[in-house]
């Protein structure tokens, strides 16, 4: 698995590679839990994820409330449809904006 | 407060896995930082031992032995350090004596499961066959019991004003025509809560949906050229967990996310829900099946034995679970209480509830710890209880379950009287005026609530196979049709099964109206069963337990081709909603004590103010006055419902409404759609205020305002 941070203009860009499961998900979480300052926006950039378990579903809901709490934005994009199904199987759907590719993220972040 | 605990370090070290000694509470497998905390009891064991699994592997990582320092009074209880919670599965050897006549069964060669699993896998996928090498086969997991309600909680509607739906998580949504994504599952059902709201139920009581085997005693089926499986699921392999196959997301392990999720979506749509909860016999069968993990954990204390140490089988099924022993009452109320806080449910239906009342040796008691329990629970305080209150050793106890105050029935003596009636059998109305009040000759001093009203449920014919076969036919269950009920109180209305000709049809239909009229028109609580109001068929088989096919499965094209009987069923709904005078916690006094001028209910016949109670009688009508609604406590319309099981047609003399107030006709069962129902406030006025022609096998209901 693995971590790319970039940012595009005011957007901070995580762009994550694999599968998340339990180990990944704690990478991730001290990765970008250290970028979360007020009003953040966030972009994770799911696209390249192949694989995400209950951890990884869970580190998402935790890292959108820590950016929302700061008075933050997070936007999810390129959730491939397998994992969309397991997240609205499971009701963890619900709490997140989706888009399909980097530039409507971005797009809709600039807003 | 710390942020980290002082007592999250290893002290000791077993072949490079780290150690400490656990804490008893709670029991099962618990997230600790850094670590799993394992407990678990048993009475009689000797020695325990941890076995940990990679998930899905063949054989154990590492097998623990728990140090005797790790044993606080019968609990062997260990943390152990940097397990991956996501890919490990767990068990445990007991050792112990070998005695069958005693009781015990100790076999450390079998590796058992924890009965506090929260869940289980190797049965992830329904219906794929298991690996039938694999020395452990149903294997504990860890879960994330983290999960966002948000603001969810149960419902606590009053249990006067539910309508109950009896269903099959699987059978709801696996035929093909529900267009389902992931047929069969908890989150397909999801998908058709709109349908469900829309019918017009407020509560879905769900068929056992913790782990059990579909495997249990599945053979191939030569007679319907498929595998039969333990499909509905009275077997249980694990209390705890929800079953991993009635989950989309099963084959990943996130089945209690998903049953959370559907709990929520159902509470958000106002629909409560109840389960199945089979507390009478576990899947392992007496000392023919296999260890599975009770047998191994302590036989003794679980299980009722014979003095020479066989199985009791009150269930009919092989074994009988020792629910009375204080140790096993207190995992039934663990169990309990566990549903209600982490999964907010709202209420429990007791499979084969005599049993529970039964004390170590079977004998019936008259005060049965577990019962008085369960009825006393503060975590369970506000959630229904609901016995089937009988076994399959005799102990009939309709009216007279052990009650404390709190317990409601499965009325089988409404389900026997009302059916005998709808077919016309005579001597019947006295029976029946007990029965629309919400039978106060056995639930006199705890009121109609206490009765669940119903004329079908898993156990028996369909409503359309009730007014279509006379007989039971249950060939494709391979047991020569010894099987099933075989006093079904059925009419098939002039021909056995599927028919061109056009009255009998029409007189099923009206029938099948007849009967979800009288339900709805009864005190008490209304339960039907999932496809009645599709007029779903399983073709005379009143035992489907094996079938994983057409048989069980909800057909949703009848949605379309019945939807004359679904806008039955809906509009019945909504005027009982609409209706509290049919919703009353207190039985009638048969009175009038609010000064209105009519009695709280009065009796009526072809003539007003005379019912004909005689033997000959089919015909019964009664007249609810709307100011004693709720016990005078609230004020509706006047109902007036006449019950015409005759085959011939009668002039009705109706009672005189007080001034001012008119008759209009809600429901006319005996004149065809549309006109045989009306929605709530849209009912017409009769011309005719003083006399109706009620036709033959005919039920209406006519609202006074």
């Amino acid at each position: 698995m693995e971590i790319n941070i970039s940012t595009a203009g005011e957007v901070t860009v995580v762009e994550i590679t694999g599968e998340i499961e339990a180990s990944a998900a704690a990478q991730i979480q001290e990765k970008v839990l250290a970028l979360i300052k007020p009003s953040l926006k966030l972009l994770m950039d799911m696209t390249e994820v192949k694989f995400m378990s209950s951890a990884g579903l869970r580190l998402l809901l935790l890292l959108y409330r820590q950016v929302t709490g700061q008075g933050g934005q997070m936007v999810l994009v390129g959730l491939s449809e397998e994992i969309q199904d397991t997240m609205s199987a499971t009701g963890f759907l619900s709490f997140f904006t989706i888009q399909n590719t980097v530039d409507a993220g971005l797009g809709m972040l600039n807003q | 407060m710390m942020e980290q605990r002082i007592d999250v370090h290893p002290t000791h070290e077993y072949q490079g896995y780290k150690l400490r000694p656990g804490r008893p509470m709670p029991f099962g497998a618990t997230l600790v930082p850094g670590g799993v905390n394992f407990s678990i009891y048993s009475s009689y064991a000797t020695a325990c031992t941890l076995v940990l699994f990679e998930k899905g592997a063949p054989q154990p990582m590492i097998e623990i032995p728990f140090p005797s320092e790790f044993r606080i009074g019968n609990v062997y209880a260990m943390v152990v350090f940097g397990l991956d919670y996501e890919n490990t599965e767990y068990g445990y050897r007991m050792d112990g004596p070998y005695n069958p006549r005693e009781g015990h069964r100790f076999d450390k060669t079998k590796i058992l499961l924890d009965p506090y699993a929260k869940a289980i896998g190797g049965r992830d996928v329904w219906g794929q066959t298991p690996n039938w090498d694999d020395i452990y086969q149903h294997r504990a997991r860890l879960v994330y019991d983290d999960f966002d309600w948000e603001s969810d909680h149960p419902l606590e509607t009053p249990i006067e004003d539910l309508i109950i739906y009896e269903m099959h998580v699987r059978s709801f949504t696996r035929h093909p025509s529900s267009h389902a994504k992931h047929p069969g599952t908890f989150a397909a059902m999801r998908d058709k809560i709109p349908y469900l709201k829309e019918l017009g139920v407020n509560c879905v009581e769900l068929l056992p949906v913790y782990e059990f085997d579909e495997f249990e005693n599945s053979r191939w089926n030569p007679i319907t050229n498929q595998m039969s499986y333990q499909y509905w699921g009275y077997g249980t392999v694990g209390f705890f967990a929800p079953k991993a196959g009635f989950a989309a997301t099963g084959k990943l392990g996130m089945q209690v996310d998903e049953f959370k999720a559907l709990i929520k979506e159902l509470h958000r749509n106002e629909i409560e829900v109840m389960l199945d909860v089979v507390f009478n016999h576990t899947a392992e069968g007496n000392e023919n099946g296999p260890y599975i993990s009770f047998r191994g954990i302590d036989n003794k204390v679980y299980y009722m034995l014979t003095p020479e140490g066989y199985y009791f089988n009150f269930s009919g099924t092989g074994n009988t679970l020792n629910c009375n022993n204080p140790v096993v009452r207190n995992m039934v109320l663990d169990c309990l209480r566990y549903w209600a806080s982490e999964y907010h449910i709202d209420g429990f239906r007791f499979d084969l509830a005599a049993i529970l009342g039964r004390d170590q040796n079977g004998a019936p008691l008259a005060n049965p710890p577990l019962l008085e329990n369960l009825a006393a629970d503060p975590i369970l305080a506000k959630c229904k209880l609901i016995a089937e209150a009988w076994d399959a050793g005799g102990l009939y106890q309709v009216g007279s379950f052990p009650a404390y105050g709190r317990w409601a029935e499965w009325n089988g003596k409404f389900r026997d009287a009302m059916r005998r009636f709808l077919k016309g059998d005579e001597g019947m109305v006295g029976e029946v005026a007990q029965r629309v009040q919400g039978s106060p000759d056995l639930y006199a001093g705890r009121g109609p609530t206490a009765s669940i009203n119903f004329f079908t449920a898993h156990d028996g014919f369909t409503l359309n196979d009730l007014v279509s076969y006379n007989e039971k036919h249950n060939e494709a269950n391979g047991e020569n049709n010894n099987d099933g009920a075989n006093d079904n109180n059925s009419w098939n209305c002039g021909w056995e099964g599927p028919t061109d000709d056009p009255w009998i049809n029409a007189l099923r239909r009206r029938q099948m109206k007849n009967a979800v009229t009288m339900l709805i028109a009864s005190q008490g609580v209304p339960m039907i069963l999932m496809g009645d109001e599709v007029a779903r068929t399983q073709s005379g088989n009143n035992n489907t337990y094996c079938h994983d096919n057409e048989l069980n499965w909800f057909d949703w094209t009848q949605v379309e081709t019945n939807a004359e009987q679904l806008r039955f069923f809906k509009n019945c709904f909504a005027f009982r909603r609409a209706h509290p005078v049919l919703r009353s916690r207190t039985h009638f006094r048969n009175q009038d004590y609010v000064g209105s001028g009519y009695a709280d209910i009065s009796w009526h016949g072809l003539k007003a103010w005379e019912a004909d109670w005689s033997k000959d009688s089919r015909l019964l009508a009664f007249l609810l006055c709307g100011k004693h609604a709720k016990g005078g406590t609230a004020n509706d319309d006047y109902i007036y419902v006449a019950m015409n099981m005759h085959w011939e047609s009668q002039w009705l003399e109706l009672p005189r409404l007080p001034a001012g107030m008119q008759w209009h006709v809600a429901i006319n069962t005996g004149v065809p759609c549309p006109e045989d129902i009306w929605e709530p406030g849209s009912e017409p006025l009769l011309s005719d205020q003083s006399s109706f022609l009620i036709g033959d096998r005919s039920v209406i209901m006519l609202v006074g305002r």
